[in-house]
C-alpha cells in the first residue's frame, strides 16, 4: 500500500528526467524538469522529510526553473534541431566521466543502506520525534554551520558580480 | 460491517476536499457580482439589475454570465502552441485551489461522537506548502502567454514573471516574523495561539507588508501590470475566450480569497474571534470578505503603477522593510525573552 505512491512518483520522475533530455522544445524541457522537481519533491514527503519537499518545491521549481523559462522565452533559440550539430566537442567524454561518477556514487549510497551499519542518525522515528524542519535546521547551523556560511557568502559574491556586470556602461 | 480506518479517512478527505470546491467556485461566482456592484458604487453607477433581480440585486447575474462565456467561441491563436495553451489555464486554476488543502476554516468539534476536523490536512509545514503552491500559481500565467503566440500576451506573461517572482519575496518573508511569534509552521497551531491576541498586534509591519505583497500576487490593482489594458490589450489572457478565459478569471477570484484567508489565518487570528468570543467559520468569512472589500476598493481608487515604480518599490521599500521587520522581532524576542 506504501509502496505504491513511491512506484507511481519514481516511475514519473524518470519519465519527466527522459523528456528534459528527449525534448526538441525547451520551454518542455523546462517544463518536463519541473515535473521531475515537483516528483521528487513527493518522494521527499514519503520519506518524512516535508520541510524539503516544501523547499524544494518553493525554491527549485518555483523560482529557478521560473527565471529558465524566463530566459528561454526571452530569447526564444527555438527548436533544437536548428542549432549547428557538433559544435561542443568535448561535451560528450566529460559526459560519460560525470555520469560515471553519478552512477558510483548512487551505487555507494545504495550499499550504506543496505548494510545494516551505515545508517544514518535521521530515521523517520527520529524525525517523527524531533519533526524535519527542527532536524534540518539543527543540521545547517550546528554540524554544517561553516558550509552552510560559505555558501551564503558565495551567493553574494554571486550576486555582487552579477550587479557590476549589469551596471557596466558601454 | 466496519470500514477500514484508512477507507475512512480517505472518504472524509474527499468529501472535505468536495465541499471547499464547492464553496470556493460559488464564492467566486458571487465575488464577481460583489466586485460590479462594489466598483459600481464607487463610479456612482447602479450595476447589474436585471437578471433575477430580487430588490434591485441581480441574484442570477452568475449564472447569466456563466452560460453566456460557455456559449462564446472557443478561439486558437494561429500557431499557438496548443498543449501548453490548453493546459495553462487548468494549472492557473489547480494552484489556486491546492492552497486550501491546509487552510482551518472552524475549530474541531464532535459531532455524533466522532471528532471532526475542520481542515483538508495539518502538515507540520504548511506555511511553506502555501508558499510553494503560489510560486507554482506563476506558472499558469507565463504559459498562458507564452503559448498564445501574442506579442501582448508574451510580455504579460514576463512582466507577471519579474512581478511575482519580486513580490514572493517579501510575502514570504513577512510571514516569518508570525513564524518567529508563533514558534510553528503549522497553520492549524498558528491559529490557535491566537485565541486571544491576534498576531496582528505584535506584527503591524509584517502585516501591511503582506497584504501589499499579496495584493501584487495575484496581480490586482494597482499592481495589475501583467494585464494592464491600455498598454497590453489584456496581456496573458489576451488571445483567450470562453471556458479557458473563464478559468484563467476564476484563478484571479480564487487566489483573491486564498491570499485574503492566509492574512486572516497568519495575522487576524483565522476563526477566532476577538478576545476568544464565539470562534467559528463565520468569523474567517467576514475577515476574507473584509479583504476582498478592501482589494475591490482599492480597484476603484487607485491608478496602475509604472512598470519600474513597480520593480523600485518592490525590491528598495518592501524587501528592507520586510528584513527589518525580522530583525525588530527577534531583538523583541531577545529582550523579553520569549
Amino acid at each position: 500500500m506504501e509502496s505504491i505512491p513511491f512506484y507511481f512518483l519514481a516511475a514519473l520522475a524518470v519519465l519527466a528526467a527522459l523528456g528534459v533530455v528527449v525534448m526538441r522544445d525547451p520551454v518542455y524541457s523546462a517544463l518536463a524538469l519541473a515535473v521531475v522537481l515537483t516528483a521528487l519533491a513527493g518522494l521527499y514527503v514519503l520519506l518524512s522529510a516535508p520541510f524539503l519537499a516544501a523547499a524544494q518545491v518553493m525554491i527549485y521549481a518555483g523560482a529557478i526553473l521560473i527565471l529558465f523559462v524566463f530566459v528561454i522565452m526571452l530569447l526564444s533559440p527555438g527548436r533544437e534541431g536548428d542549432a549547428p550539430r557538433g559544435a561542443l566537442k568535448w561535451q560528450r567524454p566529460l559526459a560519460v566521466i560525470f555520469g560515471g561518477a553519478l552512477v558510483a556514487q548512487l551505487a555507494l549510497v545504495l550499499l550504506m543502506t543496505i548494510l545494516p551499519t551505515g545508517r544514518g542518525l535521521y530515521t523517520p522515528e527520529y524525525l517523527a520525534q524531533i519533526g524535519s524542519t527542527q532536524a534540518v535546521g539543527a543540521a545547517l547551523f550546528t554540524d554544517y554551520l561553516l558550509p552552510f556560511e560559505i555558501t551564503s557568502l558565495l551567493l553574494l559574491v554571486a550576486m555582487v558580480g552579477v550587479i557590476v556586470l549589469a551596471k557596466k556602461k558601454s | 460491517m466496519t470500514l477500514d480506518p484508512i477507507v475512512i479517512t480517505l472518504i472524509e478527505a474527499v468529501v472535505k476536499t468536495i465541499v471547499v470546491i464547492v464553496a470556493l467556485l460559488t464564492a467566486f461566482a458571487y465575488l464577481t457580482l460583489v466586485e460590479r456592484y462594489v466598483i459600481a458604487k464607487i463610479q456612482s453607477r447602479i450595476g447589474p439589475n436585471r437578471v433575477g433581480a430580487i430588490g434591485g440585486i441581480a441574484l442570477l447575474q452568475p449564472i447569466a454570465d456563466a452560460i453566456k462565456m460557455i456559449f462564446k467561441e472557443d478561439f486558437w491563436p494561429s500557431q499557438a502552441d496548443k498543449i501548453i495553451y490548453t493546459i495553462a489555464p487548468g494549472i492557473a486554476v489547480g494552484t489556486a485551489l491546492l492552497a486550501w488543502a491546509v487552510m482551518p476554516l472552524h475549530p474541531s468539534t464532535e459531532i455524533f461522537g466522532y471528532r471532526v476536523d475542520f481542515f483538508i490536512a495539518d502538515v507540520n509545514i504548511g506555511v511553506l506548502y502555501l508558499l510553494a503552491i503560489g510560486s507554482l500559481g506563476v506558472y499558469g500565467i507565463v504559459l498562458g502567454g507564452w503559448g498564445s503566440n501574442n506579442k501582448y500576451s508574451m510580455l504579460g506573461a514576463l512582466r507577471s514573471t519579474a512581478q511575482m517572482i519580486s513580490y514572493e519575496v517579501s510575502l514570504g518573508l513577512a510571514l516569518v516574523g508570525v513564524l518567529m511569534i508563533s514558534g510553528s509552521l503549522s497553520l492549524v497551531t498558528i491559529v490557535e495561539k491566537q485565541s486571544f491576541i491576534w498576531n496582528v498586534v505584535w506584527q503591524p509591519l509584517g502585516f501591511i507588508i503582506y497584504f501589499i505583497a499579496a495584493v501584487a500576487e495575484v496581480n490586482r490593482l494597482p499592481f495589475d501590470l501583467p494585464e494592464a489594458e491600455t498598454e497590453l490589450v489584456a496581456g496573458y489572457q489576451t488571445e483567450y475566450s470562453s471556458l479557458k478565459f473563464a478559468l484563467f478569471y476564476m484563478a484571479e477570484y480564487i487566489n483573491m480569497i486564498t491570499v485574503s484567508a492566509i492574512a486572516a489565518t497568519m495575522f487576524l487570528g483565522g476563526y477566532q474571534g476577538p478576545f476568544g468570543i464565539l470562534p467559528g467559520v463565520h468569523w474567517l468569512v467576514l475577515k476574507i470578505m473584509f479583504f476582498i472589500f478592501v482589494m475591490m476598493w482599492m480597484r476603484g481608487t487607485l491608478p496602475r503603477f509604472r512598470y519600474d515604480q513597480l520593480m523600485r518599490f518592490g525590491w528598495q521599500v518592501l524587501l528592507p522593510l520586510a528584513l527589518a521587520n525580522i530583525f525588530i522581532t527577534a531583538l523583541v524576542m531577545l529582550v523579553v525573552g520569549a
